[in-house]
């Protein structure tokens, strides 16, 4: 670091010049706040988008949380290649197959579980999907839960999310732990 | 003899009142000044029956957990002092408003009532007294938590206030030589008159040195940011980190006390306290020969009125300073206060008496 000059040394200038630095933003934000309350639409006196009422636009990219896509007929897409489980990095995906009463279709997943406390939401099993029958664009970022098992999402429930909106917010509801639904 | 009790009731009950509601709305002007300075929103969760009221139920929602929170002593700790060191710090922190004037006189029941809690002919000295007997109760709660990194942080408390105080009052001497006068009152009676026929005497004009002299020592007599190395809360988290519940609010609210007396004491000695400017007691007598006169309640009001803006104004500017530096250093700390503000507050009250002599006693 460079030793600091005199007018640093002195120290009092560069304390108002930082106090100017701040008391410009208080003001400059004040007003704008002042001006939104008298119901001016406009620039925001605050950067904060307060979370739960309000989201940030996510990118269409994003990869969240994931949902089987369903065929006409509601039954899933999913045909039980296993092509997903075999890609997955974090084998956090469990699938049984059977036989599906339609002779067109192959197969069908008894069991689709996917235990989202192992998974790395690479997005591999999108991808390696050939029936496009995995997507993570549901927009949901908020899954928790108190216990290991709670972290495991069934096919049913995976089968039941809908994809986000155009500007990414879930037009599902967020799932509640399993250990705390009802 | 009832009145005059009653009289005197009401005076400290007024101050007693003001200084416990503003520092209790501190803690939510804290909050959302810092959050407004920084882009921010700040706390504004808070909510009874809904109705969240920009935050303002913070403070009440802090004090109901603090007062429900575990009070815990260490085992080892000295029982006296640990439980005596928060209320010692608060209480001192307190009275020492007492004998700021927040008006000037107002006539009850054909009595003259001075607006001040108590009248004081050594106030000065006395609200210098009282917030450095203040320091004791961080002292003993540092000595009595029975902790290493309590204990640094009040021998710097210690330090920090010995060096913050000999500057706060070699700072104020030029004032008090001035007016000739320790009565607070009669200091700020004296910032009344006019200079040249249209400048208020306020202590800012004729003592500017003193007034950044003071307002900087005064801060670092308050313990807050950037003289909070006794907290210090990276590095040592300070005299207080044994305490939990209500008795670390205690400490907290000191804090804030401290700031509204500061804020009262430099609004009296250097910004005329009461005054409003060409408003004398008849009304206001502007120096190009115009006048309004007012009745004499009106005219109280406003010079309480004026007292209040006054403080909640410096109280901004403390805030402004204490939500803008960075902490000083310790031995920063130390070198500035004896070897930058006390030699010049010294230097101040030299000119100011070289001054004095040259122009005359007034």
């Amino acid at each position: 670091m460079s030793p600091m000059n005199l007018r640093q040394r002195f120290y009092l200038v560069e304390v108002l010049t930082g106090l100017w630095l701040t008391a410009a933003h208080f003001f400059r934000n004040m007003g704008r706040h002042t001006a939104r309350a008298f119901g001016r639409k406009g620039t925001s006196g605050a950067v904060t988008i307060q979370y739960p009422e309000e989201r940030r636009p996510y990118s269409p990219r994003l990869r969240s949380l994931h949902r089987l896509v369903r065929r006409e007929d509601g039954s899933p897409r999913c045909v039980a290649c296993m092509m997903c489980e075999t890609v997955c990095p974090a084998h956090c995906i469990y699938i049984v197959a059977d036989e599906h009463p339609n002779p067109e279709i192959e197969k069908v997943p008894r069991r689709f579980d996917i235990d989202l406390g192992k998974c790395v939401f690479c997005g591999y099993c999108v991808e390696a999907c050939p029936e496009d029958a995995i997507r993570m664009d549901t927009g949901i970022l908020e899954f928790s839960s108190y216990s290991r098992g709670g972290m495991i999402y069934s096919k049913d429930m995976l089968l039941s999310f809908e994809p986000a909106d155009a500007s990414g917010r879930p037009r599902s509801p967020i799932p509640l732990p399993a250990d705390r639904r009802a | 003899m009832l009145i005059d009790l009653g009289i005197a009731f009401g005076r400290v009950a007024f101050v007693m009142l003001f200084v416990l509601n503003v520092a209790a709305l501190l803690g939510w002007v804290e909050r959302k000044q810092s959050a407004i300075m920084q882009d921010r929103i700040g706390a504004n969760r808070a909510s009874i029956f809904g109705f969240r009221v920009l935050g303002l139920f913070h403070p009440l929602a802090d004090t109901l957990k603090m007062l429900t929170k575990e009070d815990f002593r260490p085992a080892r700790a000295d029982r006296l002092l640990f439980d005596l060191a928060p209320a010692v710090s608060v209480f001192f922190a307190l009275v020492a408003f007492a004998s700021i004037p927040f008006g000037d006189t107002l006539r009850v029941a054909g009595r003259v009532v001075p607006l001040q809690a108590v009248t004081l002919n050594v106030g000065v000295l006395y609200v210098l007294a009282m917030l450095s007997l203040g320091v004791y109760g961080v002292m003993m709660a540092g000595w009595s938590s029975a902790n290493n990194y309590a204990l640094l942080g009040g021998q710097r408390a210690a330090a920090l206030m010995i060096s913050a105080e000999i500057a706060i009052g070699a700072s104020i001497m030029g004032v008090v030589m001035i007016h000739g006068s320790l009565n607070l009152m009669d200091i700020v009676r004296g910032q009344g008159y006019l200079l040249w026929g249209w400048v208020p005497a306020w202590g800012i004009i004729t003592q500017p040195l003193a007034f950044i002299l003071f307002v900087t020592a005064g801060i670092a007599a308050t313990k807050r940011i950037p003289f909070d190395m006794p907290e210090g809360e990276s590095e040592i988290i300070g005299y207080f980190v044994e305490y939990s519940g209500m008795k670390f609010g205690m400490f907290l609210m000191t804090d804030m006390v401290e700031t509204i007396v500061l804020a009262g004491l430099s609004t009296s000695l250097f910004l005329g306290g009461w005054q409003i400017p060409y408003l004398f007691a008849e009304g206001f007598h502007f120096p190009w020969g115009a006048g309004i006169a007012l009745p004499p309640l009106l005219v109280t009001l406003l010079q309480v009125s004026a007292f209040v803006g006054k403080v909640a104004a410096v109280i901004f500017v403390l805030m402004l300073i204490r939500w803008t530096l960075p902490r000083f250093r310790y031995d920063q700390a130390m070198r500035l206060g004896w070897l930058g503000l006390f030699p010049l507050a010294i230097a101040n009250i030299v000119l100011t008496g070289l001054v004095l002599a040259a122009w005359g006693n007034r």
